[in-house]
C-alpha cells in the first residue's frame, strides 16, 4: 500500500472501500503459521495450497489467507473455511487436494480433518463450537485470525487505526482518564495499573518522552506477547501510537526477543506499512500529531524485562536493573520520562479507547478487569493460547478449555507467572484467576503463563529447576540475589541427589524471605516464590526427598530406581536392545531384569516398554 | 572482517544503541564473535571494547568461540521440563559426550538448552540445523542425532 492517508475521512473512506471489495459469501482458507503451527509443518500446507488454487485454476475464485497464531496450538496446522467457518485440525499436505475438490467445490465437510472431543469422540464442524474456542472471550486475541500480518488492508478491512483516528481527535488528558476509569493493568508481570503510568508520564518534565514496548517475553511456557506481535502487529503499533499521543511523546521502541525472528520481521513489516501510509512518522492522518518507532532486539537475558535492565540494554549496555526510587515516569531510558508496557497491554489500548473505559471496566473482577491471555501448557491435553475474564476460575480453563490433563492422569498443580511465580495445588481449582487471588495464595500473574503438572512431576525437581533458570539469569548486581540464589540452588540440588539434611528446608524458607527482602529488582524479590510456594503446599515431598531419601514422582535420578515388574513383563527384549549401558538384560519371552548398579536411569527403558513393565521407585 | 564490520555498524546508522543488535548480526555473520570481531566494533562504534567484552559476556546470546557444524538446541522451557527434556538432555550428553553449551572437539557438534522456544505444544522439542522435531523422547533423540551422523 502505498496511498498517504491524511485525514480521518480519508481513514474512513479507505476502510469503506476495502470492506465494499470483499465479498463476505466469498469462499475463503484461512491458514494458521504461527510459530507453533510452523513447527508443525504449516509452511509445507501453504505452499500445497498456494500450488493446488493456481493448478485448479481457483485463485480468483477463492482467497487464501496465511494468519498468525489461533490459539489452539495443540492441533495445528489448522484450517478454516469461510463464510461456514469449518474448522479442520492436523492439517497434513495430502489433505489439501480433498479440501478444495471436496470442501471449496462441493461443500461437504471432511469429516477426518473434524476436532474430536477427546473424552466423548463428539465432533465439532464449525470453529466456534469446538469447546477450546466456544468458552472463550477472545476480544484481543481473536482478531489474528482475520488479518494476515503482513497485509495492513486486512488490518484495515476490520475498522483497524479507527481507535486511532478517535484518539487523535480527543484531549489527550481523556484518553488517559479513559485507560484509568478501563483500570488496565500491565499484562507482563507486576500488573501495575497503565492509566498511572501515563498519567505520571504525561506529567513528567523532560523531553524527549519515550514509550516502549517490552517484548522480552522470557517466561519459559509464555508466548502469548509474541503470538500477538507475530499475529496482529498493527494492533500493538495502534495501541503504542495512542499512548505516546496521550502521553506526549514523539519516540518509541519496541524491545523484542532475538528468539522470536517471526516477530520481528512481522512488527517491521507492519511499521514500514503504517508510516508509508501516514499513520506513523510526521503529521499522523493530518493532526499535526508526530510520532515514530524503532525496533531493538534482545540479547537474550531474562532479566531484561525488568524495565531498568530493559532501559540499560536499549542504551547498548549490560542490562542490570537499578534501584527503583526514582520511577521510570520520571527518569527511565537514557534518564528521560519513559512509559513502558508490555505487548499484551498495548494490545487491549484500541479496544479501550474504540468502547470506552467503562465498557472495559464491566468486563473482570473488582481489581483486574479485562481479559487475559493464558498460555496453557505442560501436560495438559489442550495446549495453547487461551483468553478468558479476569476472574475465570482456573479448573474451567484448565478442564472445560484445556480439555484436562494429558493421558488422563491426575491433576497435580498448576504453576503460574513465569519461573518466579509460584505452585497452585488443586484445593485452589475453583478459585477466581485474576491478580489478587494469584498473590494471596503464594503465586502471581506475571505474563499469563499457566503450566500444568500432574503426579509424575517431582515438586523439588521443579523448585530446583526454577531455581536453576533464575540463579544462572539473576544479572550479579545486588547480593542477595547473585549469592542468595546460588545457596538454594545448592541446597535444592543437595535434596534431590540424596544430600538432604534435616533442617533445610527452614533453611530455604528463612534464605527466600531474605531475598525477598533484600533484592534490588523484581526478578531476584519473587525468585524464591517457585520454592516458598513448593514447600507451602508440598512440604511432604521435600520431608520424603530429605528423611526418606526418595522421589515419590520418580523424576530425581540418584533417589530412584529402575526395576522390571515380573507380572507385565513379556519378554520382548526391548528395553535390552534400547539400554545404552547393558543394564536391561533377559532372555526372549522372559522375563527380564535391570542390574541396579549398571543403570543410569536415563529411562530409555521405560519409554520403550509398551506393557508398562519398567516400575520406577 | 573488518569490513562486514564497518559494513554492519553503517547499517545502524553507527548508533551506538544498537550494540547489541550489530553484535547479533556480526555474529551472525561469522558464527561467533571472535577477538578480531570484537575489536572491530569496537573501534567502528566508538565503544570501549570493555564495554563491547561486557555486554557479549553478559548475553547469553553471543558465543566467544566457534560453534560446531550441526547445532542442536534442546528447549528447556517450564513445559518442555514437565514432559521430560532433562531427560533428552542426558541422552545427548551422553551421545555427544559433550555438555550443555559446550562444542565437540571435531568441531561437528554444538549442543545447548534454550529457554522456550514457545511451541510448547510440541514439547519436548529439539531445534537441530534450524528444523523442528516435536514431541521427542529419547529414542527419537538417538535416531535424530544417528541422522546427523552420530556414529553409536
Amino acid at each position: 500500500m502505498t496511498i498517504k492517508i491524511k485525514s480521518f475521512g480519508e481513514l474512513k473512506e479507505l476502510q469503506e472501500k476495502i470492506k465494499a471489495g470483499r465479498d463476505p459469501r466469498k469462499p475463503g482458507i484461512t491458514l494458521c503459521v504461527g510459530t507453533g503451527c510452523l513447527a508443525h509443518g504449516a509452511m509445507k500446507v501453504a505452499d500445497a495450497f498456494r500450488e493446488e488454487i493456481d493448478k485448479r485454476g481457483l485463485s480468483v475464485k477463492i482467497d487464501f489467507r496465511k494468519t498468525g497464531c489461533h490459539g489452539f496450538c495443540e492441533r495445528g496446522p489448522m484450517v478454516i473455511i469461510s463464510p461456514e467457518n469449518i474448522f479442520y485440525q492436523h492439517v497434513k499436505v495430502e489433505d489439501v487436494g480433498d479440501i478444495l475438490e471436496k470442501t471449496i467445490l462441493k461443500g461437504e465437510v471432511i469429516d477426518g480433518l473434524l476436532y474430536a472431543n477427546p473424552q466423548s469422540g463428539e465432533k465439532y464442524v464449525h470453529e466456534d463450537e469446538v469447546p477450546f474456542y466456544k468458552l472463550q472471550t477472545r476480544t484481543v486475541f481473536g482478531m489474528n485470525s482475520k488479518v494476515d500480518p503482513k497485509n495492513m488492508e486486512d488490518y484495515l478491512a476490520v475498522d483497524g487505526y479507527s481507535a486511532l483516528a478517535k484518539a487523535l481527535a480527543m484531549n489527550p488528558e481523556d484518553i488517559v482518564r479513559e485507560v484509568v476509569t478501563a483500570n488496565l493493568r500491565g499484562r507482563g508481570g507486576g500488573g501495575f495499573p497503565a492509566g498511572r503510568k501515563w498519567e505520571e508520564t504525561s506529567k513528567a518534565k523532560g523531553s524527549p518522552k519515550y514509550v516502549i514496548c517490552n517484548a522480552d517475553e522470557g517466561d519459559p511456557g509464555a508466548y502469548m506477547d509474541r503470538s500477538l506481535l507475530e499475529g496482529n502487529p498493527h494492533l500493538v503499533l495502534e495501541g503504542m501510537i495512542i499512548g505516546a499521543f496521550a502521553i506526549g511523546s514523539s519516540e518509541g521502541y519496541i524491545y523484542v526477543r532475538n528468539e522470536y525472528p517471526l516477530a520481528v520481521e512481522n512488527i517491521n513489516v507492519a511499521i514500514k506499512q503504517a508510516r508509508e501510509a501516514g499513520l506513523l512518522g510526521e503529521n499522523i492522518l493530518g493532526s499535526g500529531f508526530s510520532f515514530d518507532l524503532k525496533v531493538n532486539r534482545g540479547g537474550g537475558a531474562f532479566v531484561c524485562g525488568e524495565s531498568s535492565a530493559l532501559f540499560a540494554s536499549l542504551e547498548g549496555r549490560a542490562g542490570e536493573p537499578r534501584a527503583k526510587y526514582v520511577h521510570a515516569t520520571e527518569k527511565g531510558l537514557y534518564d528521560k520520562p519513559t512509559n513502558l508496557n508490555n505487548v499484551e497491554t498495548w494490545a487491549n489500548v484500541p479496544f479501550i479507547i474504540q468502547n470506552g473505559g467503562d465498557w472495559y471496566a464491566g468486563i473482570g473482577t473488582d481489581h483486574s478487569k479485562g481479559t487475559k491471555i493464558f498460555s496453557l501448557v505442560g501436560k495438559i491435553n489442550n495446549t495453547g493460547l487461551v483468553e478468558v475474564p479476569m476472574g475465570t476460575s482456573m479448573r474451567e480453563i484448565v478442564f472445560d478449555i484445556g480439555g484436562g490433563i494429558l493421558n488422563n492422569r491426575k491433576f497435580k498443580a498448576i504453576q503460574t507467572g513465569g519461573p518466579s511465580g509460584g505452585c497452585i495445588p488443586e484445593a485452589y481449582l475453583d478459585m477466581p484467576v485474576d491478580y489478587d487471588e494469584l498473590t494471596k495464595v503464594g503465586s502471581m500473574m506475571g505474563s499469563g503463563g499457566m503450566i500444568v503438572m500432574d503426579e509424575g512431576t517431582c515438586m523439588v525437581d521443579l523448585a530446583r529447576y526454577f531455581t536453576n533458570f533464575l540463579a544462572s539469569e539473576s544479572c550479579g548486581k545486588c547480593v542477595p540475589c547473585r549469592e542468595g540464589l546460588q545457596r538454594m540452588r545448592e541446597i535444592l540440588v543437595d535434596i534431590t541427589e540424596g544430600r538432604g539434611q534435616e533442617a533445610d528446608i527452614e533453611l530455604l524458607e528463612s534464605l527466600g524471605a531474605s531475598i525477598k527482602d533484600g533484592a534490588l529488582c523484581a526478578l531476584g524479590s519473587s525468585a524464591p516464590n517457585p520454592v516458598l510456594s513448593t514447600i507451602r503446599y508440598f512440604r511432604d515431598e521435600y520431608e520424603a526427598h530429605i528423611k526418606e531419601k526418595r522421589c515419590p514422582a520418580g523424576v530425581c535420578k540418584a533417589l530412584i530406581t529402575y526395576s522390571v515388574d515380573p507380572a507385565k513383563c513379556t519378554g520382548c527384549t526391548l528395553c535390552a536392545k534400547v539400554c545404552p549401558v547393558g543394564a536391561a538384560t533377559g532372555e526372549k519371552k522372559k522375563v527380564h531384569a535391570i542390574d541396579p548398579d549398571k543403570c543410569t536411569r536415563c529411562g530409555a527403558c521405560k519409554e520403550s516398554c509398551q506393557f508398562d513393565a519398567i516400575i520406577v521407585r | 572482517m573488518e569490513e562486514k564490520v564497518s559494513e554492519i555498524v553503517q547499517g545502524y546508522g553507527g548508533d551506538k544503541s544498537y550494540l547489541v543488535p550489530i553484535m547479533q548480526d556480526v555474529q551472525k555473520e561469522f558464527g561467533y564473535l571472535s577477538r578480531d570481531a570484537l575489536t572491530a566494533i569496537s573501534a567502528n562504534l566508538g565503544v570501549p571494547i570493555s564495554r563491547v567484552y561486557e555486554v557479549a559476556t553478559f548475553y547469553k546470546a553471543f558465543s566467544l568461540k566457534p560453534k560446531g557444524r550441526h547445532h542442536i538446541s534442546l528447549c528447556m522451557g517450564t513445559a518442555c521440563h514437565v514432559r521430560g527434556a532433562e531427560l533428552i538432555s542426558g541422552n545427548i550428553t551422553d551421545m555427544l559426550k559433550i555438555k550443555d553449551g559446550e562444542t565437540s572437539a571435531d568441531m561437528e557438534y554444538s549442543f545447548e538448552t534454550v529457554g522456550c522456544l514457545g511451541a510448547c505444544a510440541l514439547g519436548p522439542i529439539i531445534v537441530a540445523d534450524g528444523e523442528y522435531h516435536g514431541e521427542m523422547n529419547i529414542a527419537k533423540t538417538t535416531k535424530l542425532l544417528k541422522k546427523l551422523g552420530k556414529k553409536v
